[in-house]
């Protein structure tokens, strides 16, 4: 119960300071929006059709919904890192709660507000000629959000361990282009070299991505887009489950590690 | 359960080689307002900072309100309130949301919640800004609304890191008269770090320490007699012969201070006439003084408090200067 009431304030707050920082939500979709006009409106009509009936802005939709989770969540760590800076996290350390349960708040947190960035996204659908059922858009939610508390879960142990601001922002800004770039948001995998293809399985992203995709494009096309694993091609169950698996391992890394701070 | 609220036995804190708080023991009555006096870098953070739970000792107990600072650290941070050197609010949310952030982590039931909001809001008169942003509050607001906080969760143990660095006399002055009021009416336990000689005074006892050591403990009165003699700074056209003479006519061994010669004595008031009239080097000025807790410091340490207070100041307004220019 106490820890309960620990990860609902953490959440609490930090949803309300995204309430009041409306330029960080403008902020935190426009590149998204630029990718899904540039990339799907602009030049998907030169791309012509992927394989599988499938085109180049069916395609890249599903993975930008991805990415801006995917981006959202994990630069979400750096407001550990301010608070430290800026003093305020003192006041959370030496609050009666756990601090694994700070740390779940935080990722909790980061997770919520990647969610309704991802799903402002998802609203464009219509605009760049995607067409979206409510429920296929349904489904997707639970992924994004697995996506989206997996990737939090890594920014709040990345905080936990860097101390300035800058160096956080570097440290993310390194990590997270080679995972987007990875992960097959912008191009099929199944074509890549085999060098490149090793490293999209190691990528926590591409689980993310793929799992998003075979549920917007239905299994069955997106299969063509999918991920081989000892020489199998993963399931919308299997990339789900393995999510799920990196997602709790970050989780108990970042509570660990939140624990262990002085 | 002991009758001390706060007790430290052989407590040990080390980073690396340096020995930050090294073997300190005291203890802390229900109800007390004890200081911490000693310069920067003598170890009162980091003491605070154990007994809050922020930093492990390396070795050595302590407990506070009965409970171990290492095995229970949960109910030690439910039973205090803590005002630390540096701020820690969240400046992006207003008075009243911090507040509420912090009833909610504290568990102050919801039923009593607004009310002691506004109950703490109006002690520190800051109920009418209650709903601005915090980085607009001014600094003395700003540590005002972190005193609001501390009380909100009726702690039995106040802490209070430094309260008013930072701060101009008069912030400082009303600040005092909070929390004085509050010990008078609520019966706080109150522990205070500081290097401000008139603020360690308004303790009932103090601990000086110096180099991770408590060099000396007991009420401010007290430990001023133990410096036992007045202090006479006397100016004259030649402070070499002057201290010579003061050597050979009175057995007693003058300091320098600038252009000054700085001697302790019993009974200032009757020793002043008789120096006057039998010195032979030429006096430009002379005062006298009873003895302050400055001078306790310096007995104890060798060192005057005071020289760190200006850079300390200055480094306190360069920290809020790059706050602000990176916002």
């Amino acid at each position: 119960m106490n820890n309960l009431r620990g990860i609902y304030t953490i959440w609490y707050r930090d949803i309300l300071r995204f309430w009041h920082d409306k330029v960080r939500l403008v902020g935190a979709i426009f590149l998204p929006l630029l990718f899904l006009f540039v990339f799907g409106s602009g030049f998907g009509g030169m791309m012509g059709n992927l394989g599988s009936g499938v085109n180049f802005t069916q395609f890249i939709f599903p993975g930008i919904i991805g990415m801006t989770v995917l981006m959202s969540s994990f630069m979400a760590g750096i407001s550990v890192v301010w608070d430290r800076e800026f003093g305020f996290l003192k006041e959370v350390l030496v609050a009666p709660i756990n601090r694994a349960s700070v740390a779940m708040g935080k990722t909790l947190g980061a997770a919520t507000v990647a969610m309704i960035q991802g799903s402002i996204i998802m609203l464009f659908a219509p605009l760049i000629g995607v067409a979206l059922t409510a429920t296929t858009a349904a489904a997707m939610l639970p992924l994004m959000f697995l996506l989206a508390i997996t990737m939090g879960a890594f920014g709040v142990l990345l905080a936990t361990r860097i101390r300035s601001m800058e160096a956080f922002q570097v440290v993310t800004q390194m990590l997270l282009f080679p995972m987007i770039f990875l992960s097959g948001v912008f191009v099929p995998l199944d074509e890549a070299p085999a060098w490149m293809s090793n490293l999209t399985k190691i990528n926590p992203a591409t689980y993310g991505i793929t799992s998003i995709r075979q549920v917007a494009l239905g299994e069955t096309s997106g299969t063509t887009f999918g991920v081989n694993l000892f020489g199998q091609t993963m399931s919308l169950w299997n990339n789900a489950g393995i999510l799920a698996i990196i997602g709790a391992v970050m989780i108990l890394l970042a509570m660990w590690s939140f624990r262990n701070q002085e | 359960m002991s009758d001390y609220i706060i007790e430290v036995n052989n407590l040990v804190k080390k980073f690396g080689d340096l020995v930050a708080v090294d073997h300190i023991n005291f203890q802390v009555a229900q109800g007390e307002l004890f200081g911490f006096l000693g310069p920067n870098g003598a170890g009162k953070t980091t003491t605070i900072n154990i007994l809050c739970t922020l930093a492990k000792p390396t070795s050595g107990k302590a407990t506070v309100n009965g409970f171990d600072v290492v095995r229970q650290q949960n109910q030690v941070r439910q039973s205090i309130g803590l005002v630390f050197q540096d701020p820690s609010l969240d400046e992006r949310l207003s008075g009243l949301q911090n507040l509420r952030f912090h009833a909610m982590v504290y568990n102050v039931p919801a039923s009593v919640r607004e009310k002691r909001i506004e109950e703490v809001l109006k002690i520190m008169e800051l109920w009418d800004k209650r709903s601005n942003d915090v980085r607009t509050y001014s600094g003395g607001m700003k540590r005002r609304l972190e005193l609001a906080r501390g009380l909100l969760h009726y702690p039995k143990v106040l802490f209070l890191d430094e309260p008013t660095i930072g701060l101009d006399p008069q912030t400082r002055n009303r600040l005092w008269e909070y929390i004085l009021e509050l010990k008078r009416r609520e019966g706080t336990t109150i522990f205070l770090t500081t290097h401000y000689m008139d603020e360690a005074d308004k303790a009932e006892r103090i601990a000086v320490m110096d180099y991770g050591k408590i060099v000396a403990m007991d009420t401010p009165d007290r430990l001023k007699r133990k410096v036992g003699k007045d202090v006479i700074t006397v100016k004259t056209d030649d402070n070499t012969k002057a201290a010579e003479e003061i050597g050979a006519r009175y057995q007693i061994e003058a300091r320098r201070d600038n252009d000054e010669l700085v001697f302790a004595v019993e009974h200032g008031e009757k020793f002043l006439p008789k120096f006057i009239r039998e010195f032979g080097t030429k006096i430009l000025s002379v005062s006298l003084r009873h003895p302050s807790l400055d001078d306790v410091f310096l007995k104890l340490t060798g060192r005057e408090i005071r020289e760190e207070e200006v850079s300390d100041t200055f480094k306190a307004m360069v920290r809020q200067h790059g706050r602000h220019m990176r916002r």
